[in-house]
């Protein structure tokens, strides 16, 4: 063996990628976490928010440790016409208590821990290494290319994201279709803490996550704004296929939902410090690529389109940790590389990804419906102008007034075809 | 400071670039593009690195956020080389 090979050599530093070296380099494996950043995070958006089961399926009160932002404990969802709002707004403290369900995430700061952690336990980590190719030789994977370096190890995996160059030049999947993917887009506004936790109406350490629809130029899509420690992210993730059939520019209507009547004082005073964009995996379970690996070659976190989006519950880094970490078990697992690939899938069986990805399977059907997106938005809108509005007038009977609000976004018919398509999306 | 609607650039000029120049990691082919009519990049690219320029589209690299959305929705093929910018190039995301 050449002195030069390692165990495993892992390909991005992202939460999949840092999740799989952390759990091999403990168990005393000899890996390679390469990340073309400078450093790990620095090419990495997400909205973002992290459920923490994840991490302590790595090891218990490793979220303790952890560059977090603020726990999630109030989970708002928003929806907009072009004038008002209606916001349901849930609070749970209980979301806060022993292990917190969630937290909003920084990746730059996230990601450059993670890489870290595995790091402390002797993994390599190299940033600044941008990987070309795949080294092929009697039809497996031996390692990959670097510019004019080669690296060897017994198994590659690539936790290269959701364009995931790397899964495609090992021939496992075609590029991502335009209806496999989403547009993210996203700002970062620094604002001080107080006016944070008051206008979410949290204490300094918790956080609101927020999700709005209605503000998408009536494109599948929806909008979310995030609480962190000193700083708030707002963005839209846009279907890319509805973007695409329309003229005004993503940017522009991002903007717009930025400077809405009820999202603007949220805002403002801050300072905007950065701008980004990244492609999100939009299909779930069904958006899944059928062959995951090959002879010394495994496929991780988005670059396997791992990710469920219900509207309310958007979840990616989680599915890229465990993913990782199923990815490292099957490893550990085998001497016999051949074995690897079919562990690794008993082992996303295993740690419940694949029946997380499995349980929501039908439900991307509902986006489909597109009065989601602005007809539904606009009737509760009017509905509660309906029931709000005392100007010394006879008030319209409560049933005819609340069913001229839905007579002037929906017909019945439309009503009852939406309403069963969601059912059977559910 | 207060909050404003931000145009094209003012966005960019938010972030950390470091452009490796005359090393586009993208590459455009102009001649389907000037056949293109849907033209969808105009739209899509959230960087605006695309965009009309007496009537053709003009492709700029420097700005790119690298998210893969040209490479993916280009309907007529016109973007003949999608990679990522070589190691230390490109965007340097510090809080997103």
């Amino acid at each position: 063996m050449a002195d030069d090979k390692y165990d495993a050599i892992i390909v991005g530093a992202g939460p999949a990628g840092s999740a799989c070296a952390y759990t091999l380099a403990k168990r005393g494996k000899n890996v390679l976490l390469l990340e073309r950043g400078n450093a790990a995070g620095s090419k990495n958006v997400s909205g973002g928010r992290l459920y923490t089961y994840a991490l302590e399926l790595l090891e218990p009160d490793m979220y303790k440790r952890a560059p977090l932002q603020r726990k999630i404990v109030r989970e708002q969802v928003m929806l907009l016409n072009e004038r008002g709002s209606t916001t349901i707004d849930y609070f749970d403290p209980a979301f806060g208590e022993q292990v917190p369900q969630s937290y909003s995430v920084v990746r730059a700061e996230l990601d450059e821990w993670f890489a870290g952690e595995a790091e402390s336990h002797g993994a390599t980590v190299a940033s600044g290494v941008l990987v070309d190719g795949l080294i092929e030789e009697s039809g497996k994977i031996v390692g990959i290319r670097s510019g004019a370096d080669e690296m060897r190890a017994d198994i590659v995996i690539a936790a290269d994201g959701v364009n995931s160059l790397l899964g495609q030049k090992a021939g496992l999947f075609p590029d991502a279709a335009p209806n496999s993917v989403g547009l993210g887009v996203k700002e970062t506004i620094d604002l001080p803490d107080n006016l944070i936790s008051a206008r979410f109406g949290v204490k300094d350490t918790e956080g609101a996550a927020r999700v709005a629809i209605g503000c998408t130029d009536g494109i599948s899509g929806g909008a979310f704004l995030y609480t962190n420690k000193g700083s708030i992210s707002i963005g839209i993730v846009f279907n890319l296929v509805e973007a695409a059939k329309q003229k005004r520019q993503v940017q522009d209507i991002f903007q717009d939902f930025k400077m809405h009547p009820a999202i603007q004082p949220l805002i403002e005073g801050g300072t905007s410090v950065e701008y980004g964009a990244h492609l999100v995996p939009e299909l779930g379970y069904n958006g899944i690529p059928k062959r995951l690996h090959r002879e010394g070659f495994l496929v991780i976190g988005d670059a396997a389109k791992f990710g469920i989006n219900t509207g309310l519950i958007i979840r990616g880094m989680d599915l890229a940790i465990v993913s990782g970490l199923a990815a490292a078990q099957a490893v550990l697992e085998t001497n016999s590389p051949s074995q690897t690939g079919e562990l690794y899938m008993k082992q996303l069986e295993r740690l419940l990804l694949t029946a997380n990805q499995r349980a929501y399977q039908n439900f991307h059907n509902i986006f489909e419906i597109s009065r989601i997106f602005s007809a539904y938005p606009n009737l509760a809108n009017d509905a509660m102008q309906f029931l709000f509005t005392v100007d010394g007038k006879t008030p319209k009977p409560m049933l005819s007034g609340l069913y001229g609000a839905v007579k002037r976004n929906v017909t019945l018919g439309q009503l009852a075809s939406d309403g069963w398509k969601a059912f059977r999306s559910l | 400071m207060s909050i404003k609607k931000l145009g094209p650039e003012e966005l960019l000029a938010l972030d950390k670039f470091s452009v490796d120049e005359g090393q586009p990691h993208i590459l455009v082919d102009k001649a389907i593009c000037a056949s293109c009519t849907p033209q969808v990049c105009l739209v899509v690219c959230p960087a605006r690195c695309y965009r009309l320029k007496d009537g053709a589209v003009n492709f700029e690299y420097a700005g790119c956020l690298e998210c893969g959305t040209c490479r993916i929705m280009c309907t007529e093929k016109g973007v003949t080389q999608w990679n990522y910018p070589r190691a230390t190039f490109g965007v340097t995301f510090r809080c997103s």
